[in-house]
């Protein structure tokens, strides 16, 4: 059968079972726009390509499924570039289709032309130029498979005009042929028995579970390991909900704004079974300094992240969920001691606090009241800065992929369009994005998207008329020297009013909750300024640089 | 005395007589932060997303031309330039873009908020540094403004890890480059300026084709002077447009895929076309081989990577436009070629811009209306779409750099930071943004830089409700199958800016335009008109794609 | 056609992924790249073969001047110059068919360099087509690995590419 590039392209997307895509299009894409216009594919229009790609990127979290999305060429591919950094950086599979200039017209500067492979090389866990409309079908099945295979990543497509609208033969690809690449899977059965063995000889165990646990779907594994070692698990921020943190032995999020217990337990563990996570600069503090005493596991389906921060004894390269269960079926159930005794006093002594304030709303409320109305079911969002340490503290989560942030990257806007793609993935749920009011603004835009769509996401803003994780770094390292973090915001309410969603303004504790019940209650966007505490700073802090055991605050 | 290296920067930045940066700090520069908050001479223009701040250095850099600078922190500060420097890039903007990066020791680690700016940037920068040596920053700020400036101008990223703005150094800012890779070349060779004086003189049939260059190097007087004396017409790029006044007798406005027929006449039946400051891009060239076909072509250009890159040159000079006009009118006498200027005359009569007057408020008399009303004496930044060809078709810029756009990116979302910046760059001028609704929303985050610095923009919205552009190629490439231009939800422009705090206006017809248009102008300060236009009008003329520029079609 | 192309360069960090992003984004293909520091350790030498047209070439070499860090290019295709390439070729050569293959290799003025039970490792400089030439001969005794770095290139005579 003859189809055009595009028409291949749209079936291969099929083959894959992609049911959504997120995009915007122009002069280089017309071809594949024209055929997603005869295609049952769900094609989400958003107001700016930034807005794509985290929306394909919150749809991949939500669901464990890729994201896909399509931009024209030029500035299309160009604002692809934060949100494919962001998935990298955070190891969600993500395939971006970009526009292309006509193969001719390649290399001169053309209109909207950029060298978007060029450009995102460091930042895409592969990518193609295609060349020939019959290696479409090809590279498409490729780019899922490497997207959602081994440590996943973003994938990214450029198709020039020429390619899309070219013809060829459409015939199911044969088997793929990579010899550049093969994802592990279970681990090196000696070192396997040399962690059990490290295991049941410890005394004082601590689990250290990342973003891997999530990817890999190895949360069951996770929990049924920690509860048989009566190990303490604290997770890193792409971790939360990895494993639910209303259990005992959970110790929530460790690191520069972890929880006191957290960073003590793994100060003083004397094995750290680090699962699915890599040792990040804002995990460990001084490398030195972290998990002094302990023996280090390290689980990992990457093998270039064995050892690349922090030397580790144990190193395995495999499949977690795999892994796990290798692990499992070599540990015997260990009884509590005198460590978990420790831990349950650390909880006790140094919980995470705050004071609340008399006249004014204190973040951290608005979020332990977000978690309180939503029965903790709801999926989070958040942008990047304060509000996401506090929604990251005082919202227990309790299953996989229901914390969903920009961890790696830390990027600025992320959380809201991340909000509209998981609430596409997920119509049925509550979706919520934990917003600051400098956040907010980056990609204001996609209220548009939200209202087009009915998508009923509430972005509940903590509102402090600064940059405030900026503004207390600049308190408490450059003598509150203010230097551009002050900022104007527009009115959010009306805002989101004159884009037709429902907008809250709050000043008193007293109408938190309400405020959000009706908000949960809507079935449109709703947009809540709550207007916090100016001043209020993220702690404990681990000032940069440090031991995790010299926490501030 | 010693100071950091933070504080480094910015004594170089003052050295340079740099007064604006615009820019959205973060962690890893913080310490740059720090230092610019004791500077007197620079003020910091906070935007709402790092695009916003690329952008809208690059609208300052067009509308003053001096360098401009914008600063972002590491990671998704760096990579939210990404597109703004692409478009300075394409259109050859000088600017110097200053990027955080993590400490040196984490560098290649993947530490939080750490990106490899300096790769993901190497296809659309003059150049690049990442600064390991402390020591070095002077030197290398003093080169990346002069590699920015210079030659052919165009973008440079410093990229600056967090450790090194803190170490202490010795101050001294170098007065000698050693750049032995970098000589531009600015005097055209004496010998091709006299042959290119032959060509000139035994050709009847000269058209100029003046492109971006011109403005750069400040050519605008000797362009005019020059298509006087050889009594040659003036066609003109997107970029070039105001290098030549529109009203001008002798120019032809902007030739190419949506320029006037008559400028498109004139080109393909000349017998010499001199390219001055112009790269034959696809957009202005259509089918190559139906360009300017009976020509030779003259082409002078500052970057020799652009002459034949795309069309042959029979005479190539490689040099600055504004030296190597100068050269050639001292070696050519006032020619007349008064038969081939009556001939683009009567073209000009014979096939004018127009459109159908009837019906609804048309987006192209707003264009016309605004230049009436202002007599053309405002900067004009547009987005990109219909609008802004329509916007350079209908308005006649009578200077350089009254036009803000992006041209070569082509990047939707430009027009608003880029007017920010023009109106901060020349305060005394009235600027007007000229806007699609799905452009507009791309950066409107940034009204509340535009509030907060207190700009008086005045600010036209032509909305169609819908991707204009694409969806008129839709009409014309895929048999009128409409796919994701139509928004199905329609923002209200007027009241959007009242919530900004700025005053608006929605219009549907001529009569109301007219009694807006004295209010808008009037008022001090910023307003947005929402004019609410034919929906399915499309631009013309209009070459199709793969055909040459002799045949649009109306 | 091929050009060769001689190139100094700074010895920057990133001149090299400058110097392949400017060949892979502008298409232009490359048939070998050699890069190696100078007398001069801030310079470094890149010798380049190209693949193109005269009009080819001409966009190569000026967009690679544009690359600052690119002090000078010099096309010695056409003028008389010494260019040489080395290579190393692992042959399976038993007993039987040892003798011959460094029979062959001295007739090529080739080296062994190693010598393994089953292997013989032959290392030889030359111009491209005596490395070809040498790559003919030996492949019917089984080429177990062969590994070429790429031309280098030199002029001839008083005639240099270095920086004033």
């Amino acid at each position: 059968m003859k189809l055009t590039g595009a028409e291949a392209l749209i079936k291969a997307l099929q083959d894959e079972g992609v049911d959504t895509v997120f995009g915007y299009p122009g002069g280089a894409v017309l071809p594949i726009y024209d055929a997603l216009y005869d295609s049952d594919l769900n094609h989400i229009l958003t107001r700016h390509e930034q807005g794509a790609a985290h929306a394909a990127d919150g749809y991949a979290r939500a669901t464990g499924k890729p994201g896909v999305c399509f931009a024209t060429s030029g500035p299309g591919a160009t604002n692809l570039v934060t949100g494919i950094a962001n998935a990298y950086m955070d190891s969600v599979p993500l395939v971006a289709f970009t526009g292309q200039v006509v193969t001719s017209l390649l290399g001169r500067d053309s209109f909207q032309e950029a060298d978007i492979t060029g450009i995102t090389m460091p930042i895409t866990k592969h990518n193609y130029l295609v060349e020939d409309p019959a290696d479409l079908t090809k590279i498409v099945r490729e780019a899922f498979y490497l997207a959602t295979t081994g440590r996943p990543g973003p994938v990214l497509v450029d198709i020039p005009k020429d390619i899309s609208s070219g013809e060829t033969e459409y015939e199911k690809p044969a088997p793929l042929c990579m010899p550049g690449y093969k994802p592990p899977t279970s681990g090196d059965e000696d070192l396997v028995n040399q962690a059990a063995a490290a295991i049941m000889a410890s005394e004082r165990p601590v689990i250290y579970a990342g973003g891997g646990v999530i990817s890999a779907g190895a949360h069951e594994e996770l929990k049924q390991i920690a509860q048989l070692m009566v190990a303490p698990v604290t997770t890193t921020l792409m971790g939360l909900g990895g494993f639910p943190e209303d259990h005992p032995l959970s110790l929530g999020m460790l690191g520069m704004h972890g929880s006191r217990y957290a960073n003590y337990a793994v100060c003083e563990c004397d094995l750290l079974l680090a699962v699915g996570v890599r040792f990040d600069d804002r995990v460990t503090g001084k490398v030195e300094s972290f998990a002094p005493n302990a023996k280090i596991i390290h689980i990992d389906i990457d093998p270039a992240e064995l050892s690349k921060n922090v030397p580790v004894d144990i190193a395995i390269v495999g499949n977690l969920k795999i892994v796990l269960k290798q692990l499992l079926e070599r540990l015997t159930a260990k009884l509590p001691g005198a460590w978990q005794d420790r831990i349950k006093q650390w909880k006790k002594e140094y919980p995470l606090q705050f004071e609340t304030g008399k006249d004014t709303i204190k973040p951290q409320q608005v979020i332990k009241e977000i978690y309180n109305v939503t029965g903790g079911r709801a999926r989070i969002t958040t942008e990047v800065g304060q509000h996401q340490m506090w929604a990251a503290q005082y919202y227990t989560y309790t299953r996989p992929r229901s914390f969903i942030s920009s961890g790696g990257l830390g990027t600025m806007g992320y959380g809201f369009p991340a909000a509209i793609g998981v609430q596409v993935g997920c119509p049925d749920e509550v979706v919520f994005d934990i917003a600051g009011d400098g956040s907010i603004q980056m990609n204001i835009q996609e209220l548009a998207t939200a209202v087009n769509y009915e998508l009923p996401v509430n972005v509940a803003i903590m509102n402090n008329g600064y940059l405030g994780m900026v503004r207390q770094w600049q308190e408490m390292f450059y003598n509150r020297r203010y230097s551009h973090t002050e900022m104007i915001n527009p009115d959010f309410v009306k805002l989101a009013e004159a884009y037709g969603a429902e907008g809250y303004r709050v000043e008193k504790a007293a109408d938190i909750k309400p405020v959000l019940e009706q908000a949960v209650k809507s079935s449109r966007p709703v947009m809540m300024d709550f207007v916090v505490e100016q001043e209020e700073n993220v702690v404990p802090m681990v000032p940069p640089g440090e031991a995790l055991n010299n926490m501030l605050g | 005395m010693e100071i950091t290296a933070a504080e480094a920067l910015v004594r170089c930045l003052e050295l340079e007589g740099v007064e604006l940066v615009f820019g959205y700090p973060g962690g890893a520069i913080l310490p740059v932060y720090d230092a610019l908050y004791n500077s007197k001479q620079i003020k910091h223009i906070l935007t709402r997303h790092e695009q916003g701040a690329a952008h809208a250095a690059s609208g300052y850099a067009r509308a003053t031309g001096r360098v401009a600078v914008c600063m972002a922190t590491s990671g998704p500060g760096a990579t939210n330039l990404v597109t703004g420097i692409a478009n300075a890039y394409m259109d050859s903007i000088p600017l110097v873009c200053i990027t955080g990066q993590v400490p040196t020791v984490q560098v290649g680690t993947d530490a939080f908020q750490e990106v490899d700016i300096t790769g993901i940037t190497m296809p659309i920068v003059k150049h690049s540094y990442l600064v390991k040596d402390p020591n070095q920053l002077p030197c290398i700020m003093k080169k990346a403004f002069h590699i920015a400036s210079t030659g052919r101008p165009g973008p440079v990223l410093v990229d600056l890890p967090r450790d090194v703005q803190d170490k202490k150094i010795k101050f001294r800012y170098p007065q000698q480059l050693d750049l032995p890779g970098y000589k531009p070349t600015y005097r055209g060779h004496p010998s091709q300026v006299a042959n290119a004086a032959k060509l000139i003189r035994k050709s009847r049939r000269p058209v100029i084709y003046a492109g971006g260059g011109i403005i750069n190097s400040n050519a605008s007087e000797e362009l005019i002077k020059f298509a006087e004396t050889i009594s040659a017409p003036v066609v003109n790029t997107l970029m070039g447009l105001g290098s030549i006044p529109g009203d001008h007798p002798l120019s032809l406005g902007m030739l190419g895929l949506h320029g006037a027929r008559y400028a498109n006449l004139a080109v393909t039946n000349c017998d010499l076309l001199i390219a001055v400051g112009a790269r034959f891009d696809d957009r202005v060239t259509g089918k190559l081989e139906s360009f300017a076909p009976e020509a030779k072509v003259i082409h002078i250009d500052i970057d020799p990577a652009e002459i034949s890159k795309n069309m042959i040159a029979h005479l190539p000079i490689v040099g600055d436009t504004k030296t190597v006009l100068r050269a050639l009118l001292e070696k050519i006498e006032p020619r007349d070629n008064g038969e081939w200027v009556k001939q683009v005359q009567r073209w000009k009569e014979e096939y004018p811009l127009t459109y159908d007057k009837n019906g609804h408020l048309k987006p192209q008399y707003v264009v016309e209306q605004i230049y009436r009303y202002t007599k053309g004496q405002v900067v004009v930044s547009t987005d990109v779409g219909q609008h802004q060809m329509w916007a350079v078709q209908y308005f006649k810029f009578n200077r350089p750099r009254g036009l803000i756009t992006s041209g070569g990116l082509g990047c939707m979302g430009f027009g608003l930071p880029g007017a920010i910046g023009a109106q901060i760059g020349r305060p005394d001028e009235t600027v007007v943004l000229i806007s699609g609704d799905g452009s507009f929303q791309m950066t409107m985050t940034e009204l509340a830089t535009a509030v907060e610095q207190n700009l008086p923009l005045k600010i036209f919205i032509l909305n169609n409700h819908r991707l204009g552009m694409v969806r008129q190629l839709q009409e014309f490439y895929c048999d009128k199958r409409y796919m994701a231009v139509d928004f199905q939800f329609d923002l209200d422009f007027a009241a959007l800016a009242g919530i900004y705090g700025l005053r608006g206006y929605t219009v549907t017809s001529a009569q109301e335009l007219g009694r807006v248009l004295p209010r808008v102008f009037d008022e001090p300060g910023a307003v947005i008109v929402n004019c609410l236009v034919d929906e399915d009008e499309n631009v013309m003329p209009m070459v199709l794609a793969g055909r040459g520029i002799d045949q649009c079609i109306d | 056609m091929l050009h060769t192309l001689a190139v100094l360069v700074e010895n920057n960090p990133g001149v090299l992924a400058r110097v392949a992003g400017l060949f892979s984004r502008r298409g232009f293909n490359i048939d070998s790249l050699a890069v190696g520091r100078t007398d001069n350790p801030a310079i470094s030498r890149m010798t380049i073969v190209v693949e193109g047209d005269e009009r080819t070439l001409e966009q190569v070499t000026k967009q690679l001047h544009k690359l600052v860090d690119v002090i000078k290019i010099n096309d010695i295709t056409k003028e008389p110059h010494v260019e040489r390439e080395l290579v190393l070729i692992k042959v399976q050569a038993d007993r039987a068919a040892r003798l011959e293959v460094m029979q062959i290799a001295g007739v090529f003025r080739a080296k062994i360099v190693d010598c393994g039970p089953k292997t013989l490792t032959v290392e030889a400089t030359g111009t491209e087509d005596k490395i070809n030439a040498l790559e003919e001969a030996l492949r019917p005794y089984t080429i177990k690995e062969l590994m070429r770095t790429g031309k280098i290139a030199m002029l001839r005579g008083a005639r240099y590419t270095t920086v004033k």
